[in-house]
């Protein structure tokens, strides 16, 4: 199973982003190689809206079945339900404490939205 | 002739300044006049000249509405909108009509014509007249961020013989590059302040890339420094009015005046300022 998470940088201790729709990157971590790989979002750092649902399909096009970020707005939580892929969030950290909380199931599931969109 | 009263900061006085124009033009010189509140997100020309309604109607963008079980998730709609208000994921179309622009791509592009569009209503434009100027306006519905199709619809009431006046919204974004696009001349109205210069700055660098003929109108004059005027010599830009600090103004702006009705002596100015731009 991989797990996309939004991040600051493209290593596993760059720090977890807590955007999820203008993240300039996600780290896709593939739990069952123990192996990832970066995908570029950064067509959506200028765009003027729909940030969340662009980032959603970046996300499900990389083949992850969860995100790992810190907050979701409205569209990208719908968006994401859509496309079958599961959201917990995590308040700080590094990409690779993100993955291990994630791993020892400390991470909740989200069931809704919660930020408004636009909320930074 | 169309001419739109446009400022990059808000509070200036392009509602002072249009509507007194538009008076003037009727009134005094006997133009046949137009004015167009674009301003649809906060509409105040009314307020100044209390004009009787004579039409209302709604206004809506066609929106895309997806019947799943013909939708083939090709996601054609989904690569090729620009706002995201279309998106297929893992074979599913999703629609966000909030941020839909009505221009109809998707709905086109649709080989199984899964894709029906449906109105979503973004506001009303109404029409009246006052002191015998034709006046439209455009009210955006509470909670809409759709405000250029709206601004459009208020513009199809332009006057073809004689002169129109656009009321613009503040700022340098779409709004405003809607409401002053197709006119032949921009009025930018400024206060002497660091913020006003700031923002003139910004709209002139706008209205420099829409290329529109543009001049300078400074209100509230002697408040502040000569920085503007500095600025508009240096780049050449004309000021065709200065309007000085004056309480009298001030009196019938908060009672809801005109301040060529309340004070007659500011037609001078505006007889300057309509010969200006007339000529």
């Amino acid at each position: 199973m991989k797990v996309a998470v939004s991040c600051s940088g493209e290593k596993l201790d760059s720090l977890v982003d807590q955007r999820f729709g203008r993240t300039a990157q996600f780290i896709v971590y593939d739990l069952d190689a123990n192996m990832f790989m970066v995908v570029d979002n950064d067509q959506n750092l200028q765009a003027a809206q729909g940030a969340g649902i662009q980032s959603a399909r970046t996300v499900a096009d990389s083949g992850a079945k969860a995100v790992i970020t810190g907050n979701v707005g409205p569209k990208a939580f719908h968006t994401l339900n859509a496309a079958g892929i599961d959201i917990y969030l995590i308040k700080s950290g590094t990409v690779k404490e993100a993955i291990e909380e994630f791993k020892k199931g400390n991470l909740i599931k989200s069931t809704g939205a919660n930020v408004d969109g636009h909320w930074i | 002739m169309k001419i739109a009263v446009a400022s990059g900061k808000g509070g200036t006085g392009k509602t002072t300044i249009a509507t007194n124009l538009a008076y003037y033009l009727a009134n005094s010189i006997g133009q046949n006049v137009t004015l167009l509140d674009c301003d649809v997100e906060e509409p105040n020309c009314h307020l100044f000249l209390q004009p009787r309604w004579e039409k209302v109607y709604a206004v809506s963008v066609p929106v895309p509405e997806v019947d799943a079980s013909k939708c083939n998730g090709c996601g054609i709609c989904s690569d090729l909108c620009q706002f995201s208000a279309i998106v297929c994921i893992n074979k599913n179309t999703l629609t966000f009509p909030e941020l839909c622009h009505g221009c109809g791509l998707c709905t086109r592009v649709c080989a199984p014509g899964a894709i029906k569009e449906v109105q979503r209503e973004l506001g009303v434009v109404e029409m009246g007249t006052a002191y015998g100027i034709n006046f439209a306006h455009g009210k955006l519905r509470i909670g809409e961020s759709m405000s250029p199709p709206l601004i459009k619809e208020v513009k199809r009431k332009f006057n073809s013989s004689g002169i129109t006046i656009i009321d613009s919204p503040p700022g340098t974004s779409c709004p405003v590059i809607e409401a002053i696009k197709g006119t032949d001349f921009v009025l930018l109205v400024t206060e002497p302040t660091p913020f006003g210069l700031n923002d003139l700055q910004l709209a002139v660098d706008m209205v420099r890339v829409v290329g529109i003929p543009f001049a300078v109108i400074i209100n509230r004059a002697d408040v502040g420094d000569e920085r503007v005027q500095e600025y508009c010599s240096r780049e050449g830009i004309p000021i065709l009015m200065e309007i000085p600090e004056d309480r009298e103004i001030a009196k019938t702006y908060s009672t809801g005046g005109l301040v060529l009705k309340d004070i007659p002596a500011y037609g001078g100015k505006f007889s300057l300022l309509a010969g200006a731009l007339l000529s």
